[in-house]
């Protein structure tokens, strides 16, 4: 019935819907999901005149290649991702925040993502998806969300039940920075690691390994000793929460992680770094970095104000 | 009662009420979390009880830490709130083609396959929690004579619906899912609904639940 509509040529290797994801059910087992990158995740909604809680498409390293088939529409893709956009004649290499208008028969080849994870692709308008808990967002773990709670699929067609008819195009100048150091709040089980763990923790560089995704986030590096005991009696978890099983290598619990877990918690990423965190590729180093509470609220009220700042100038 | 209250980080207030795991203690756990659900502060935006802590999660763009943590200092988790639980009974099949960890269970427990069942089934298990994966009860307490630690190597696919035990307590696998748990039996019912919005969980904290027997053959036709 709709006219508007997206066919999946490729679907990418972790393509999925995406918004602010959902709260109010980690007491029954349901974690957050949403954008990972979530400053990102508005900024694509913004380019392209949408709400900015609108569903977008997420992809992890190489994205999806689609074919659009309707009315005139603009897109926009955000992240560090090389992508092309074929016309009718012609093939252009695009550009991250930058809106593009698209018309039936475009296509868009998301070729991958540059040194980072994760890239989004905003199209403006309204997909037509199933909401769960008041959000579409996929949990591929629990099979919630919007398209039956799996990623994107080859063959697949996606409706839009509705089109902006605010089709200015837009451009920012975002440059995605890198960090090297993440900034980690002590976490409640800090003592349970030797003085020369936690020595090795804030000094030593880790390594993000390939077994990370929108889950956690596994690190190689020194082993971080546990002087009292390798379990806890299970407890709830939150993203960005540090993780130190027996074997002494961390996990960072990311987006879509267990809600209760039992291993001892060194540290917190702090709210601030949490953007930047995710788009560390396996291979990357990581340093942690002490801070207290109060800087860490203080540096995420900042974020977030530059956050405000960047999108009201689009 | 809360012992003492933590940061976890910049975005969540860690409750502490203890060491012990016991009814009494995860009963006050329930009454805080059933409280503040209910009242809705602004920028609380999850709860996650467990044994013996609470986990309240707020958005840092809405309150911080010492705003949560003052108002949830000042809550009276009256001991007369009805933490509104229900007594269950869960059917499960504990045929071989289910029971995969029974062999190994005999093992450890130095108790015959026959006597497992007889310790297992038919007794009341208390809901502590519900998570981990969405909607998995982890139910206590079993006998000091059943606790066996997990398998050493997990694995990579726990069937759905399969019952298990680890240490004090015994829980249901809601979908397939990765998992080191020692597999008992199954049950065919949907512990865990996602259609069900307002209430997906069979199962919630508080609960009472009794496991009973059923055959091969019940349990085939146990959803037609």
């Amino acid at each position: 019935m709709s006219s508007n509509y997206i066919d999946i040529i490729r679907p990418g290797i972790n393509t999925t819907f995406q918004d602010k994801g959902r709260d109010h059910l980690y007491h029954i087992g349901i974690p957050f999901s949403g954008a990972m990158d979530n400053r990102n995740y508005l900024i694509a909604n913004k380019l392209v005149n949408n709400n900015l809680h609108s569903a977008v498409i997420e992809f992890a390293y190489q994205g999806p290649h689609i074919k659009y088939s309707g009315e005139k529409i603009n897109c926009a893709i955000t992240g560090d991702v090389i992508f092309l956009i074929k016309k009718k004649d012609t093939e252009i290499e695009g550009k991250c925040y930058e809106s593009y208008q698209i018309e039936n028969g475009d296509e868009i080849n998301i070729i991958s993502t540059n040194k980072s994870v994760y890239g989004y692709l905003a199209l403006g308008g309204e997909f037509d998806l199933k909401f769960q808990w008041n959000s579409c967002s996929i949990n591929t773990k629990a099979n919630i969300g919007s398209n039956d709670g799996k990623k994107l699929d080859v063959g697949q067609r996606i409706n839009l039940k509705k089109i902006n008819s605010n089709k200015d195009i837009k451009k920012t100048n975002y440059i995605n920075t890198k960090i090297e150091n993440i900034r980690v709040i002590k976490g409640t089980n800090f003592d349970y690691f030797s003085e020369e763990g936690k020595k090795k923790f804030y000094e030593k560089e880790f390594i993000v390994s390939k077994l990370s995704d929108r889950m956690g986030m596994r690190l190689q590096g020194p082993k971080i000793d546990n002087i009292v005991n390798t379990n806890i009696k299970s407890e709830g978890l939150i993203k960005g929460v540090i993780q130190v099983p027996a074997d002494g290598n961390p996990i960072i619990m990311l987006s879509d992680h267990g809600t209760i877990g039992g291993y001892p918690k060194i540290g917190v990423v702090a709210s601030v770094d949490y953007d930047r965190l995710v788009q560390m590729s396996p291979g990357s180093k990581i340093k942690f970095k002490e801070i207290n509470l109060s800087d860490a609220e203080t540096l995420f009220k900042l974020y977030e104000m530059e956050t405000q700042n960047l999108l009201s100038q689009i | 009662m809360i012992k003492n209250i933590l940061n976890l980080g910049d975005a969540a207030l860690y409750c502490d009420f203890g060491n012990e795991v016991n009814k009494s203690i995860n009963s006050q756990v329930i009454k805080y979390f059933k409280t503040i659900k209910e009242k809705k502060f602004e920028g609380i935006n999850n709860l996650t009880p467990s044994y013996n802590k609470l986990i309240i999660s707020y958005d840092l763009k809405k309150t911080n830490f010492k705003e949560v943590k003052n108002y949830v200092e000042n809550i009276h988790a009256e001991d007369s709130i009805d933490i509104n639980s229900k007594k269950l009974e869960i059917p499960v099949c504990c045929h071989e083609n289910f029971s995969m960890d029974i062999k190994r269970l005999e093992e450890i427990l130095k108790l015959s396959r026959e006597k497992i069942l007889e310790n297992f089934l038919n007794k009341e298990y208390f809901c502590y929690m519900t998570g981990f994966i969405a909607g998995m009860p982890f139910l206590g307490d079993l006998d000091e004579n059943m606790r066996a630690q997990r398998l050493e190597t997990p694995r990579v696919k726990v069937p759905k619906g399969s019952v298990a035990l680890t240490e004090q307590f015994a829980n249901i696998y809601t979908f397939e899912s990765p998992g080191g748990w020692n597999i008992l039996g199954n049950t065919p019912l949907d512990v865990f609904d996602s259609s069900k919005e307002d209430k997906p969980n069979l199962i919630n904290p508080g609960d009472t639940i009794i496991f009973k027997e059923i055959t091969l053959d019940q349990y085939k036709n146990y959803n037609e």
